[in-house]
């Protein structure tokens, strides 16, 4: 098994006023080569969750260490030398070129004021390269198609060098072509060059395809946690669903279709609601 | 390359016309015999003590206000703000204004009363944006600094009307905007006061790029948000009253400039705040230049300038952003 990047013990946060916790004693190690799906419902707790992993939120308890060292003895800069996020929205303020975009990436590694090194510059082609962007690269980003733009922002992340990358549902809004290219890049990016990864998305089916491990959050706790042949059975995404399901594996992969209302399942039985 | 020499050649030729005009007759050829060798004691006084510092003045006020309206882009992420809708000119001319009807002793006490102004009217923006929900939504914060600066401006009256005629006088002055109070000891004090803050802004360009992206985005990226909003947003309080200290409330050139500068340069603040910094210059010595020349003998307020060519300028922006 590889070298543990992020390590999460009984993690729990409450957002100030609510009345229960958002993430309720979450455990979870994030490792080199092995990619993590996160699934759940809406209102789950997934995305802070991330936060809290990230260190944007300050668990109220557990602990959450990143390459040994627990997350609040991190400096934010130190940290994107680590961890490369995709986060769920960005709206910049102001056109960037794709070039200039994925530049940014290299924030961490340089200095305030001197330009671009080698380094740098090498940094950023290899990304591009790797997501397939690099004939955007002198394009304006509000000229992208929404795939175009993630695979961007997945550059942009590459470009940081880090050891974990992190999506916070990368294919939201994506028709089903460039859902599939981000999710063969980020399992390339994770299976070939051995970098630890986070997926947070709502296609259990994808993610059961793609990921090595999934982790099923409801109402703050992970529900279930492991290898997708064990997690995606019909009795943890009905229960955490709270929807008739009915698994149809295929090629080996635990695959679900959720069922209407009022379709007897395979076995005759009527779901009640 | 050919574009930093343009703004450079820009910025000189403001200069020297900024220089070369004014009430008094002065041909070009006796301003710059003045300036170079001497000649007839009046002329010479009027070039180097005069003008000289006027012109000088405005450059640097007019790139600083340029700066610091770049910036504050950056951390509201709207193209529409400026230190003047923002509310901290009018701050740190209330807190001017209260200084001089006070009669605070010292060259610093009109400065720093002005930071202080500008500081409390930007917490009040803040706050009165965040009401609307934890998330800042540019539009509610344009609105917030529009009523912190109507609320500024009231109590500014206030303060005018219950003053004693001689300090009233001088508060006028400093409400419309103008440099007709400039010297070698204000532009020195300027420079000294207004060079730390502009020294940071420029410091901070790539935090600023990362904080276009949003927050979050940029604390991914390794920026420590919190700690650097806090400083950029006293670096630009600190600016905007040094500049309302020496020459009042001036708007419109913090929106006008980097906008142009944006258009043409695109939007990384490693060179968007140094050639922001020169266009404003310009702008604001050649608005200078105009408020004293176009009605001689008399002069307006060189707020009154940017302000006729800053609106209709701002109904153009905002017509694009809206779209």
């Amino acid at each position: 098994m590889g070298e543990i990047v992020v390590e999460l013990a009984d993690v729990r946060y409450r957002y100030p006023g609510a009345g229960s916790d958002s993430v309720a004693g979450v455990s979870l190690q994030i490792r080199k080569g092995e990619l993590v799906g996160i699934v759940g419902p809406n209102g789950s707790g997934k995305t802070t969750l991330m936060r809290l992993l990230l260190g944007t939120l300050r668990a109220a308890g557990g602990t959450v260490s990143v390459a040994g060292k627990p997350i609040d003895q991190w400096g934010r800069r130190d940290l994107a030398r680590i961890i490369g996020v995709v986060a769920q929205r960005e709206e910049p303020a102001f056109p960037l070129t794709v070039d200039q975009a994925v530049f940014l990436g290299r924030y961490p590694h340089m200095t305030a004021l001197g330009g671009p090194k080698r380094a740098d510059h090498e940094a950023v082609a290899r990304a591009l390269d790797r997501c397939d962007v690099t004939q955007f690269r002198d394009r304006w980003i509000n000229t992208l198609s929404g795939g175009e733009w993630q695979r961007v922002r997945v550059a942009r992340a590459l470009a940081q060098a880090p050891e974990a990358l992190i999506l916070d549902e990368p294919t939201a809004n994506l028709d089903i072509r460039h859902e599939m290219e981000v999710f063969e890049l980020v399992s390339h990016l994770v299976h070939r060059d051995r970098m630890a990864g986070v997926i947070i998305t709502h296609h259990v089916n994808l993610a059961a395809r793609f990921v090595d491990r999934i982790v099923v959050m409801n109402h703050g706790v992970a529900e279930a946690s492991g290898p997708p042949n064990q997690v995606v059975t019909r009795e943890v995404l009905e229960r955490v669903f709270r929807w008739p399901v009915e698994i149809r594996p295929w090629r080996g992969v635990p695959q679900f279709v959720p069922l209407t209302s009022d379709e007897p399942d395979d076995e005759g039985r009527k779901h009640e609601t | 390359m050919i574009r930093w020499g343009l703004l450079i050649a820009l910025a000189a030729f403001a200069i020297l016309a900024g220089i070369a005009l004014g009430p008094a007759d002065i041909s070009l050829g006796t301003v710059l015999r003045s300036l170079l060798r001497g000649g007839d004691e009046t002329s010479v006084a009027i070039v180097r003590q005069l003008r000289v510092p006027r012109a000088l003045l405005a450059f640097v006020v007019g790139g600083c206000l340029a700066m610091t309206g770049a910036t504050l882009q950056a951390l509201v992420r709207n193209p529409l703000a400026d230190p003047y809708l923002l509310g901290l000119s009018g701050g740190a001319g209330l807190g001017a204004v209260l200084a001089i009807a006070l009669r605070l002793p010292g060259s610093w006490a009109v400065p720093a009363a002005a930071f202080l102004g500008a500081l409390i009217a930007i917490g009040l923006v803040y706050r009165l944006a965040l009401v609307a929900g934890a998330i800042l939504d540019p539009r509610i914060l344009l609105l917030a600094g529009v009523v912190v600066s109507a609320f500024a401006g009231a109590l500014l009256g206030a303060v005018i009307s219950l003053s004693p005629a001689a300090e009233l006088r001088n508060a006028m002055l400093w409400l419309l905007g103008g440099f007709d109070a400039a010297s070698w000891e204000a532009l020195g004090l300027f420079s000294a006061y207004a060079t730390p803050p502009a020294l940071f802004l420029y410091y901070s360009s790539r935090p600023l790029d990362l904080l276009s992206l949003g927050e979050e985005p940029a604390q991914f990226l390794g920026a420590e948000v919190e700690q650097l909003k806090r400083r950029l947003y006293v670096a630009a309080s600190l600016l905007t009253a040094a500049c309302v200290a020496v020459s009042g409330i001036i708007g419109f050139v913090g929106l006008v400039v980097p906008h142009a500068i944006r258009m043409v340069w695109g939007h990384a603040h490693r060179s968007l705040l140094p050639a922001a910094f020169l266009l404003g210059g310009t702008l604001l010595t050649v608005a200078d230049a105009a408020a004293r020349t176009l009605f001689a003998p008399r002069e307006l307020p060189v707020g009154v300038v940017t302000a006729l060519v800053g609106v209709p300028v701002f109904a153009i922006l905002l017509r694009r952003w809206a779209r």
